[in-house]
């Protein structure tokens, strides 16, 4: 378990992150969002035991990250944003050094080694100096070192940023995969990536947490949440239709598909029933018919910038 | 093997996976021959002893120790990796500890690649083997002051060269400290325990007596004191700058 308690980290005059509290428990892989710049990476590396907290606590497994380091530090694996290797040391080195360092000796090194490269496909740059190596396998190589000793805790800074689609898909399946009985916190600003892989997501904007919830709870926030999205094959009056219906907000055309519309719902109530029914008594010339979860990416707009224009 | 040691050896592995280490070696080789044969006046001295060799490794070690220092810090604080070190389960102390250690072993390593003038001096006469010992263990040592200086600028900077000329400024300071130079710039007003404190400050003065064979264990206490200071001082200052 991570607590987090009344976390707060000051750069000289610069408030970073102010009065964090969140827990987070085993089988739970959390998403860290925010936009650039809101305190995503300070609040990992004050969890790893990089940076000292201004005020508050971080506890890992009832280790205090302050008091206690090295035990709890023991307990993380941490892959650090950019994924930063000993460049002048090849794969195989630098994974050895990583093992001896988690403190495995003999025979053990070489069969902790042998299984992270096979878990993350390194096979075939083991020989080859970090430097040469492409981003995604340099990526690869810090998850690897980062899951050399089976960490009950594995915190990733945007593991996939800059990775190509398959490689993306690879390590979402990874992560999803180690997630079972351990503590995952990624960060990331790729909203996909949390519906895909996270079962809770906190976005922190300015330092502080302005969401918390699962992915769906957060999607339900949105106001595209229970919105039905239609296609027409010719033009129809929508709205006059609608005028009926009490759970319906309004239409929203689309400005580059005339035909295609989106009717949004009233403080997300369902409305699909209804407006399917409408639909097939009004005989709409319905080409694409399909409901809206919600949009992620239209909470965090809201939420965050929302924040921004107050400050304003 | 504990982690002090895992750090030192990838440390010193590192040297060897660039050219630095063997650039460093064979500069300080062809360095040490033209100081000692062409400027040192070995042979026209005609005495059997090393002291024209040792009594330029002040001056050697001013370019060429900061050189292996600069990127102690600064490199792991450049790429990032100070990041993935500062979460392994070790101690500060060990990182820094283990990285001095790596580079004092490069320095050990070039000093003892100089053996052949040992056999030279042993060839053609009857040296004080005695001496040639402790003047060896001396440089040695006096070239740990310069390191434990440079470790100390290298994590001031996240730019190597920054580093160098930080490094190599400050090792000038203290190589000159004890100089009479620097002693007669002194005001005649100036009480003398300031005079002899500085005096007692810099490396001529206790590495002049080591090489001529005045094994003082003073001497030997004043270089172990002053890397320690100056290592505790790199830790504070790893410390206090690692987040920027």
């Amino acid at each position: 378990m991570i607590e987090v308690d009344h976390l707060t980290k000051k750069f000289d005059q610069v408030t970073a992150i102010s009065d964090l509290s969140f827990t987070v428990v085993e089988g739970e892989v959390l998403g860290f969002l925010g936009p650039n710049g809101a305190g995503k990476s300070t609040t990992m590396k004050v969890i790893t035991g990089f940076l000292f907290p201004t005020e508050g606590t971080v506890k890992i497994d009832g280790f205090d990250i302050t008091r206690s380091p090295i035990e709890a530090k023991s307990l993380i694996g941490y892959l650090p944003e950019g994924a930063p290797c000993y460049g002048d040391m090849t794969t195989r080195e630098f994974l050895y050094f990583i093992a001896r360092i988690r403190g495995y000796r003999g025979a053990e090194i070489k069969n902790r080694v042998d299984r992270v490269v096979k878990e993350v496909a390194l096979e075939t740059v083991f020989h080859q100096s970090i430097d040469t190596l492409s981003k995604g396998f340099k990526r690869r190589v810090g998850l690897a070192q980062a899951i050399m000793h089976d960490p009950k805790v594995l915190i990733l800074d945007e593991p996939t940023d800059g990775l190509d689609p398959n490689q993306k898909h690879h390590v979402r399946e990874l992560i999803k995969n180690l997630a079972k009985d351990k503590i995952v916190i990624i960060s990331t600003h790729i909203l996909e990536e949390v519906s895909a892989v996270c079962t809770r997501a906190i976005i922190i904007d300015q330092g502080k947490i302005v969401a918390d919830g699962t992915p769906a709870e957060l999607e339900s926030r949105s106001r595209y949440h229970q919105a039905v999205s239609i296609r027409l094959t010719t033009s129809h009056d929508l709205a006059a239709d609608l005028a009926g219906c009490p759970d319906v907000d309004h239409v929203e055309q689309d400005s580059e598909d005339p035909l295609r519309y989106t009717i949004l719902a009233k403080d997300g109530k369902p409305i699909f029933s209804a407006v399917s029914e409408l639909a097939q008594s009004k005989h709409w010339p319905v080409s694409e018919f399909h409901i809206n979860k919600g949009q992620l990416e239209d909470v965090f707009r809201t939420i965050t910038q929302g924040l921004h224009r107050e400050i304003k | 093997m504990g982690n002090l040691g895992i750090i030192f050896r990838r440390e010193l592995a590192s040297y060897f996976a660039t050219p630095l280490a063997y650039i460093f070696i064979v500069i300080f080789l062809i360095m040490n021959g033209i100081f000692t044969f062409d400027l040192g006046g070995f042979y026209l001295r005609g005495q059997a002893d090393l002291l024209p060799f040792f009594s330029f490794h002040p001056w050697l070690y001013l370019f060429m120790v900061p050189a292996v220092a600069m990127g102690l810090w600064a490199d792991e604080r450049k790429t990032g990796t100070i990041e993935l070190l500062m979460t392994l389960p070790i101690k500060l102390s060990e990182a820094v500890l283990g990285k001095f250690l790596a580079a004092w072993g490069l320095t050990g390593i070039a000093l003892f690649l100089t053996f052949p003038f040992w056999i030279t001096v042993n060839y053609l006469g009857d040296p004080d083997n005695g001496v040639i010992m402790a003047a060896y263990l001396g440089s040695w040592f006096m070239a740990g002051g310069f390191l434990a200086i440079g470790s100390c600028m290298s994590a001031s900077t996240k730019n190597p060269v920054i580093a160098f000329i930080l490094t190599v400024s400050i090792c000038f300071l203290f190589v000159v400290m004890g100089s009479p130079i620097v002693l007669n710039a002194f005001p005649q007003w100036t009480p003398q325990f300031i005079v002899d404190a500085f005096a007692a400050m810099g490396f001529l003065t206790h590495f002049d007596s080591i090489s001529k064979g005045v094994l003082d264990i003073r001497d030997f206490l004043f270089f172990a004191i002053f890397i320690f200071s100056w290592l505790l001082a790199s830790a504070i200052v790893i410390e206090i700058k690692k987040a920027n």
